[in-house]
């Protein structure tokens, strides 16, 4: 694998919340504008910009369309479209700054979960034929995947609320979460199951967001930014998509991507990890290979804030962030898209030595 | 951090108003496996997907890919999925080039489709909601301005129509192959959205595209000619403002001149032997031959009047058939990127354009405000 010195440079993102008024192309406009303040450019800088969108949540095609106000395309702009978290645009930037050519990309995310009902909508993102029939939604498969943990021995429900204890512990010092007032792991454990063995707690809130990062190529980065945060390894995988394919206790497509990356497995000072639902973090842990010393989620993770499309995103601003203001050196940021981890993506930092 | 890379297989799927015999895995292995043989590869020779579709209302499935991993070959690999409205076949292409051209992938396989026939594509454009005009009601204004600006005579729209609908029955692939079609019979078709009639807008279709990129190492030893990429560029602006031009839209004009000045074109009508241009009404024909500088104002038209546009003739435009013949809109703009590789390879059979040495791919979407444009050639960039 070919990489270049490409480093996060500027950062922003936009409060969680449970119904913004504003439309995603509003929630965007004064992120990316932070970000672009951030890194300290002038936006026809910008060299390539590449946006991360649902059309399914705004419940119709072209969402991403008049989200290009925000980017402000105008005059027209070198610019692309994932149908997928912001994390993922990142990614197609990254792979745009290597050419060489241009030294400034854009890459952002956005979505809002207030107009629709997220279980209907991510129903619809399993087989047409064999699942989505069925009417499964998010929690009642993260329940499947949480009962294979349980019956393997790998975790406890205290294990997993404790995991929610320290999610809202880290979010209350988060001024960009949802869910920031501290709770009690007994108090947790005595709330019925939503999806049996899961409470509501395990599941992520419903949230509107979005984010923006601006990343910049070698010696242009270190003139933006005092310390940026280098991506050292950036890879994502897939897997199958049927749940009975897989192991739900494991998560095979995170370790490769980790290890296709290059992250060796070293000592890490954050992981931001993308455990849309309790049990999902120890998973993850695991999958990584962290130990006990690395910060998991300080920013309280999705548990706190999970603003679909911009969450994945937010999870690299969060690591990048600590690299930036010299809290940490080395940092790593996991993404999820699809059913129960189906696909996953790994972005690995360092900061200057 | 750049290198040559280029376009060692291409396949489609036989595009139909309702391919009710495949699922949407079906119809994509089998635009794979076609691009697969071509490329003399097996999936596992492959390092990544990028796979592009138009709105996932089309067929009622959130991203779609994630189902498909298994049937995409994907398991254990990098999938990326693009959206940039009509432009998406394009910029599927595009994307995956660049992770090739940057060396971190030595094998990449595109794929861009659309199943229109599970929906209703007409609902679908129209956000959902009912009453939509459809994209030829948005388009309409802007090639009645660009008649008005141009004089262009009426007939040019029936011309552009019978070409595209007549050479289609000369690739095995297209949908809507009408070799008898008269100018009368356009001209007399009912009138859809003024100056648009029937015969001069394009179908629904259900299909795929699949194209293998690969580094020059591969491709050169490939025993097939590869079709080398010398440019790619993406351009996309605002869908209205105050002073906009939708007709000779600032983004297109840009988005071209960056491919040509990739590829070293100085004077493109001269320097390039053919282009499949996104045109799935008639007039887009002439627009955007002088939306991209390949024809000066007003002389678009002139080269449709005159013939040049024809197989045959001196600037052939759309052999395939063009999005007038075949539109299953995810996969449109790839079709366009892989006939005009086809054409450089000189593989593009009955529809061959003799001596095709250089060939320019465009997709557009949206109101007319994404562009993906490629330059390809016989030969290696230098």
């Amino acid at each position: 694998m070919t990489v270049t010195d490409i480093a996060v440079v500027g950062v922003a993102q936009s409060a969680s919340v449970r119904r913004s008024r504003l439309s995603e192309a509003q929630i965007l406009v004064p992120t990316i504008a932070a970000a672009i303040e951030q890194a300290g450019i002038d936006r026809r800088e910008v060299g390539f910009t590449c946006s991360g969108s649902c059309d399914y949540l705004t419940g119709g095609p072209f969402a991403f369309v008049s989200n290009l106000e925000a980017a402000g395309a105008w005059p027209p702009i070198a610019e692309s479209h994932v149908e997928a978290d912001g994390a993922f645009a990142l990614y197609e930037a990254w792979v745009r700054l290597q050419e060489g050519d241009i030294d400034v990309a854009l890459a952002f995310g956005s979505g809002k979960s207030s107009p629709s009902q997220p279980s209907e909508v991510w129903a619809q993102q399993l087989d047409p034929y064999f699942l989505a029939p069925l009417g499964l939604d998010p929690p009642s498969l993260a329940g499947l995947q949480a009962r294979a943990v349980l019956d393997a021995g790998l975790a406890t429900e205290r294990d997993f609320a404790e995991v929610v204890a320290r999610s809202r512990r880290n979010a209350a010092g988060n001024p960009h979460a949802q869910l920031r007032t501290p709770v009690d792991v007994e108090a947790l454990l005595s709330q019925p199951y939503v999806r049996d063995p899961l409470r509501r707690h395990d599941l992520p809130p419903i949230s509107d967001g979005a984010a923006a990062v601006v990343l910049a190529r070698g010696d242009r980065a270190r003139q933006l930014c005092e310390r940026p945060a280098w991506i050292k390894g950036f890879d994502h995988r897939v897997e199958e998509h049927l749940p009975g394919l897989r192991d739900l206790t494991r998560s095979a497509s995170t370790s490769l991507a980790a290890a296709k990356a290059g992250y060796d497995g070293g000592p890490l000072d954050v992981a931001e990890v993308s455990a849309t639902f309790s049990p999902q973090e120890g998973i993850l842990v695991r999958a990584l290979g962290l130990d006990g010393d690395v910060a998991v989620n300080p920013s309280g993770g999705p548990l706190a804030a999970n603003p679909v499309m911009a969450v994945g995103l937010v999870r690299i601003i969060e690591a990048a962030t600590r690299i930036m203001d010299g809290q940490a050196q080395r940092a790593l940021a996991h993404v999820t898209a699809g059913p129960l981890l189906q696909q996953n993506l790994v972005c690995y930092m360092e900061g200057e030595q | 951090m750049k290198q040559p890379v280029a376009v060692v297989g291409v396949g489609q799927t036989h595009f139909k108003k309702r391919r009710d015999d495949v699922s949407i895995a079906g119809l994509i292995r089998e635009a794979i496996d076609r691009a697969l043989l071509d490329a003399q590869m097996e999936l596992s020779d492959i390092d990544a997907v990028v796979i592009g579709k138009a709105p996932d209302a089309f067929e009622g499935i959130v991203m779609p890919e994630l189902y498909l991993a298994g049937a995409l070959g994907a398991a254990g690999k990098p999938l990326l999925r693009v959206h940039t409205a009509g432009s998406v076949g394009g910029s599927t292409v595009i994307v995956a080039a660049h992770q090739v051209i940057t060396g971190i992938h030595s094998r990449v396989l595109a794929v861009a489709w659309e199943k229109q026939s599970e929906g209703n594509a007409q609902w679908g454009l129209a956000g959902g909601r009912s009453r939509g005009i459809g994209a030829g009601g948005a388009f309409a204004p802007w090639m009645r301005a660009y008649i008005h600006d141009t004089k262009a005579p009426e007939h040019i729209g029936w011309q552009v129509a019978v070409k595209d609908r007549r050479v289609a029955a000369k690739n095995p692939y297209a949908h809507l192959k009408m070799p008898d079609l008269t100018i009368e019979e356009v001209s007399e078709s009912p009138m859809l959205w003024d100056p648009i009639r029937f015969h001069e807008s394009c179908p629904s279709s259900d299909g795929a595209c699949a194209l293998v990129i690969a580094d020059e190492r591969v491709a050169g030893s490939q025993s097939r000619t590869p079709a080398w990429i010398h440019g790619l560029s993406v351009r996309s602006e605002l869908a209205q403002f105050p002073g906009r031009n939708p007709v000779r839209v600032r983004a297109g004009v840009e988005c071209a001149h960056d491919v040509y000045d990739q590829a070293g074109i100085t004077d493109p009508r001269r320097e390039i032997d053919m282009a499949e241009l996104y045109v799935p009404f008639s007039w887009y024909e002439p627009m955007w031959l002088e939306g991209h500088d390949i024809a000066g104002h007003g002389e678009g038209w002139r080269m449709v009047d005159t013939g040049e546009t024809e197989l045959g003739g001196a600037f052939p435009v759309n052999p395939s058939g063009g999005v007038l013949s075949t539109n299953a809109i995810g996969a449109s703009g790839a079709v366009r990127f892989a006939e005009a590789a086809l054409q450089v390879r000189g593989l593009a059979g009955e529809h061959q354009v003799e001596g095709a040495r250089t060939a320019l791919a465009q997709a557009y979407g949206g109101a007319a405000q994404y562009f993906a444009m490629g330059v390809f050639r016989s030969t290696p960039p230098e």
